[in-house]
């Protein structure tokens, strides 16, 4: 009955989904920000820890939501720890567009690591689920808010 | 082709006394025939519509009813010396009349047409409550109220004061009306309560809570959003100040609602919007206002809309409020039957005697991915806070999936629920 929906729901976001990574409040952050995307209800925070050379040390999130935006809050801190803020803004300007747009209609947000690309890969199902792109987006306005000292941000007023 | 045809009479589905002929009802929507999800090399799936507390189909009645007015009647309303205005005002008047016998209103004057439920409350609370409200007066709500009926009395509370106080709800999703009796205090000056709960399915007392009400000289508004689709009503019994409803969760278009009001209510409100229609004389100094139900309606009204709702009350008082109800409440109990022994799946909201929706969550698998999964084999429900983020806290949920049943929906689609929910479990393992 739900044979395509494999593209959505691949096995790797059903595992990130049902056992986030980096979930719950750490003990130390520097840089928080939380997320709502009233239409469904869901909510996240994102913590960064980020250090004086601009580098992210750790990144974490807590919150409650659908699969989907729950494997990509996973994702997404596994992937930030390490990577310099201007990275971490350049891979969410990359990852919107892989939610949104075709391949060739990627704009360039700066340099990113491909293997991060690669990794996201998996969330670009999406794209054939315009109603879910505010799901697999949220957590990344959420870390982008962070960065920017937003304390609270929301899909409803991000153009996705 | 007559001009004088009655416009929206619908055809009778079945007569009085036979069998509700559920298949001969789909007939006349056709969006029900069109299949979902088809894409070249892959089948599409016949439509499962249950999110009829959203929005309703439309029957062909309905559709006709408007475009023949486009094709053949449309002009402005009441303005008009020609003959095409003539008709059109006919035409959509004519809905007042039928929306006051729908409602079992004592005239036509009860009747203000609005665009939709929540416009109509927003009406009330800056009209009534503008004039009737001061500081320190409460206004008594209940914890299962859709926003509409919330965000109205916040943004006058923020502007003059008011404060708002907040009927809880029992467990099983009925209001809790030994707390209501107990709330309504000499501060409370109006109780604004929804008749039926879009994501509990209660259908709540209306005719006690205005009776507790009254004993106290309180003015009473309810929101009839879902309960005027899913039973009959008659606002002489029950007896309401204040009762809105919308059209377009009643088989009829979008854009065109209700609000039926007492008479010396009604009088005793100032004009909400100012142009147009609810003008009797006009100087740059000073303008006069009509009288109710006019006074509320300024600008050009939603005429098309106007008379597709005439056309879908024509339609179901032809089928019956009560055969609509004893048709929906079996598929509630056979929806409910058919999900109870599902493991993990949580019902919101049990209520003796609620209406036929049906909120539910799954363990394990958030409600967004359960509307995805659904979808997926064609069964529309609606996820999410359902606009009562409020009850979702109540119940402990951050969502729901719900599903609404109408007048077209079927037992089988009631089994297709619950065997799409069964398999979206078995998906997600």
């Amino acid at each position: 009955m739900f044979d395509d929906l494999r593209d959505l729901y691949q096995e790797v976001i059903l595992d990130h989904g049902k056992n986030p990574r980096n979930f719950g409040k750490p003990a130390s952050f520097n840089r928080t920000a939380r997320g709502d995307n009233p239409m469904c209800g869901d909510k996240i925070t994102v913590y960064l820890t980020v250090g004086e050379d601009g580098i992210i040390q750790d990144a974490g999130f807590d919150g409650r939501g659908c699969a989907i935006s729950q494997a990509s809050a996973s994702l997404m801190t596994e992937i930030l720890k390490g990577k310099p803020v201007k990275e971490a803004e350049a891979l969410f300007g990359s990852f919107h567009d892989m939610c949104t747009k075709d391949d060739e209609e990627w704009t360039d947000h700066g340099p990113v690591d491909p293997d991060a690309m690669d990794k996201l890969q998996v969330m670009s199902g999406v794209r054939e689920f315009p109603m879910r792109v505010k799901c697999a987006t949220l957590a990344w306005h959420t870390m982008n808010a962070a960065v920017h000292g937003e304390a609270v941000t929301s899909t409803e007023n991000a153009a996705f | 082709m007559s001009n004088t045809a009655p416009l929206g009479t619908a055809t009778a589905p079945h007569g009085s006394n036979a069998p509700y002929d559920v298949m001969r009802v789909r007939q006349d929507f056709p969006i029900l025939s069109r299949l979902v999800h088809e894409k070249p090399g892959r089948p599409g799936k016949p439509l499962v519509y249950l999110d009829n507390a959203a929005s309703a189909q439309k029957p062909r009645q309905v559709i006709d009813a408007m475009s023949r007015l486009l094709e053949e009647d449309y002009a402005n309303v009441h303005r008009g010396v020609h003959f095409l205005s003539q008709r059109s005002t006919d035409l959509y008047e004519a809905t007042r009349d039928k929306v006051a016998a729908f409602l079992n209103a004592p005239s036509r004057e009860n009747i203000v047409f609005t665009r939709n439920a929540t416009e109509a409350i927003n009406l009330v609370a800056q009209s009534w409550g503008g004039k009737h409200l001061k500081a320190g007066d409460t206004v008594l709500l209940s914890h299962m109220e859709h926003h509409a009926n919330i965000v109205p009395w916040q943004l006058l509370r923020d502007r003059i004061g008011i404060g708002i106080k907040v009927v809880p709800v029992l467990d099983d999703g009925a209001l809790d009306m030994d707390a209501y009796a107990d709330m309504l205090t000499d501060d409370v000056k109006l109780v604004a309560i929804t008749h039926a709960s879009n994501v509990l399915g209660t259908v709540n007392p209306a005719r006690e809570i205005v009776r507790l009400a009254r004993a106290k000289d309180k003015t009473v508004l309810l929101d009839g959003s879902q309960a005027a689709v899913h039973m009959p009503v008659d606002v002489q019994s029950i007896d309401p100040d204040l009762y809105v409803f919308t059209g377009h969760k009643l088989y009829g278009p979008t854009g065109i609602g209700a609000l039926y009001g007492r008479k010396e209510v009604l009088d005793s409100m100032p004009p909400y919007q100012g142009g147009g229609d609810m003008i009797s004389t006009v100087t740059f100094e000073k303008t006069t206002y009509r009288e109710a139900p006019y006074r509320f309606e300024a600008g050009t009204p939603p005429i098309i809309e106007g008379v597709g709702l005439g056309a879908a009350i024509d339609y179901v008082k032809e089928i019956g409020m009560d055969a609509i109800m004893a048709h929906e409440q079996r598929l509630l109990a056979h929806a409910m039957d058919r999900l109870a022994d599902i493991e993990g799946l949580r019902l919101i909201g049990t209520a003796p005697g609620k209406a036929a929706i049906i909120s539910f969550t799954i363990d394990g698998i958030h409600p967004h991915d359960i509307g995805t999964l659904l979808d997926r084999a064609g069964v529309a429900v609606r996820v999410g806070r359902h606009c009562t983020e409020p009850l979702m806290e109540r119940f402990g949920v951050g969502a729901t999936a719900r599903a609404s049943f109408g007048l077209y929906n079927t037992e089988d689609e009631a089994a297709m629920l619950a065997d799409a929910v069964r398999a979206a479990k078995d998906f997600w393992g």
